[in-house]
């Protein structure tokens, strides 16, 4: 029996706007790695993606439609990964591993609606 | 026959020596927290008629347990849904689940102590699960004791164990690799069950009482089950070691006398050389942690036979000792005061100078007193006005006022 968790990177948007080609590269190297180390420690990968930075972002409430996200905040959703782990230990214990140099990681458990 | 009365004393003195294993016990069979909970409870309840009737057993937590996870498999028959929906409790992978009397061996307690300590839920909420779960008292108990609505702790309660459940919070005793963080987290709860009874002024002084209690019978569990853990026996020796000075910690009105003017011929000898004890054993092997650095500072000041014949020098060691496992300028800042105590004044406001450069004490009320304090005791009155005034000014406190005002007169003459 394992549990879905949803692993939500929180970070401030700016370092990421003012990065160079490099330190873009590291990035992207950085969450291939994190994408090994998840198997490594017994969880599984069941998915995952980054965002187009908050200043895409739309926000519907009440039919009526903004533009710019859901609230301004230091640290905003860059991206997330949906692993199946066997405990939140464990599940943690990934999400130490996450890359999120500029901010941090939320982990949330699925709530499996299906089992009543 | 057994009577009533006896009965009442014995289920009391079962619950307060039995709960947490026989909760832990029953835990395993329900794998629910809840259920245990209500189970465990109803058998204490059975316990105080079946007791009066046909006597008190001679293993009452194993007739209590043996109830409980009747009642509890009971409830399971009665509605059979009722298992299906069950949040169940993450048991760790590949162990063998035990049967009968042989739940009952320490590690039930201690996953018991671990899941409510575990580092995902907010400090408040370990330390009321702690209460609730491993000792056993009363939601109505706990807000009694940390002073807040029962409304807002039941609610805290019942967020936290809904967590454990939803987040897969497992059931279990942290790997070695992961054990010294998770036993601060635990070790750190059961200090502050201990110190919100211990310090705080305000509330019935029955409840405080009772918290105290609760937190040094919680280090004794824990030193019993962990008997190897130095940090363990460094708790159960602070607060044995702290304890033993409580019936001389205020005087007839209730004000609070420091260390200097407590009555040393009412400590509890007992509990000291306990204390102190243990103490030397959690020093032993290396470099100390933080409570066990602690416990002996505090076993220093418990066995001088007077303030100004404590054993200076040796108290600086030991602050430097604690100062390793747990820098702060807080504790810099007690360490300057025994500096002052073994070397003279002067060597102590030396210290005090270079805390003072660092800057995060500015603001704190401490770090004035004591200055003030030194300057009054070198001789320089107006300097130690000056800080008496500074000290006055960042404390509300009434009877620390009243404290420092009659100090800053002394030092300061008449106005």
């Amino acid at each position: 029996m394992s549990q879905q968790y949803l692993i939500l990177i929180y970070e401030q948007e700016a370092p990421y706007a003012e990065m160079d080609e490099a330190g873009r590269q590291a990035v992207f190297a950085a969450h291939g790695r994190f994408a090994g180390q998840v198997g490594e420690l017994g969880g599984t990968l069941l998915g995952g993606n980054a965002l187009q930075p908050s200043a895409t972002a739309t926000t519907v409430r009440d039919d009526i439609v903004t533009d710019g996200p859901f609230a301004e905040t230091k640290e905003v959703l860059g991206g997330y990964y949906l692993i199946e782990a066997r405990d939140l230990d464990q599940a943690l214990a990934i999400a130490k591993l996450c890359p999120a140099a500029y901010g941090g990681v939320e982990v949330r458990p699925i709530w499996d609606t299906s089992a009543g | 026959m057994t009577g009533p009365t006896d009965a009442v004393a014995a289920v009391a003195d079962a619950h307060r020596r039995d709960w947490a294993l026989v909760l832990a016990a029953t835990v395993r069979l329900t794998r629910d927290l809840d259920l245990a909970q209500e189970s465990v409870q109803d058998a204490y309840v059975a316990a105080l008629d079946a007791w009066a009737r046909s006597g008190v057993p001679a293993n009452t937590a194993a007739w209590l347990t043996t109830t409980a996870r009747r009642k509890a498999l009971d409830a399971l028959r009665r509605d059979k849904t009722l298992r299906a929906k069950l949040p169940l409790l993450v048991e760790p992978a590949g162990e063998p689940e035990p049967s009968g009397d042989q739940d009952m061996i320490g590690d039930d307690r201690l996953r018991l102590v671990f899941t409510c300590c575990h580092p995902a839920l907010g400090r408040e909420a370990q330390a009321a699960l702690a209460l609730r779960l491993v000792c056993g008292l009363t939601t109505a108990e706990i807000a009694a004791a940390f002073l807040v609505p029962e409304a807002t702790m039941a609610a805290r309660v019942t967020r936290a164990k809904k967590k454990i459940t939803a987040a897969r919070i497992a059931y279990r005793v942290p790997s070695p690799a992961e054990l010294p963080a998770r036993l601060d987290a635990v070790l750190t709860v059961v200090h502050l069950v201990f110190t919100t009874g211990h310090t705080s002024p305000a509330g019935s002084s029955l409840v405080r009482t009772e918290l105290v209690e609760r937190a040094i019978s919680l280090a004794r569990m824990l030193a019993e089950l962990m008997p190897d853990e130095r940090e363990v026996l460094g708790l159960l020796a602070l607060l044995l070691l702290t304890d033993a000075r409580r019936a001389t910690r205020t005087d007839e009105s209730g004000r609070l006398l420091v260390l200097a003017d407590q009555d040393r011929s009412r400590w509890d000898t007992a509990a000291i050389t306990e204390g102190a004890r243990l103490a030397s054993r959690a020093m032993r092997g290396g470099s100390p942690g933080r409570f066990a650095a602690q416990a002996a500072i505090a076993a220093v000041h418990a066995q001088a036979p007077d303030y100004d014949h404590t054993d200076w020098p040796l108290l600086v060691a030991r602050y430097d000792d604690l100062l390793r496992a747990w820098p702060s300028p807080v504790v810099e800042l007690n360490r300057a005061v025994a500096v002052a105590m073994a070397a003279g004044p002067d060597a102590g406001l030396a210290e005090l100078a270079r805390i003072e450069a660092d800057g995060r004490l500015a603001g704190y009320r401490y770090l004035h007193a004591a200055r003030a304090d030194l300057l009054r005791r070198a001789g320089r009155d107006a300097a130690a006005a000056q800080s008496y005034r500074a000290a006055l000014e960042l404390t509300q406190n009434e009877a620390e006022r009243g404290f420092l005002a009659a100090r800053l007169a002394e030092v300061a003459g008449p106005q």
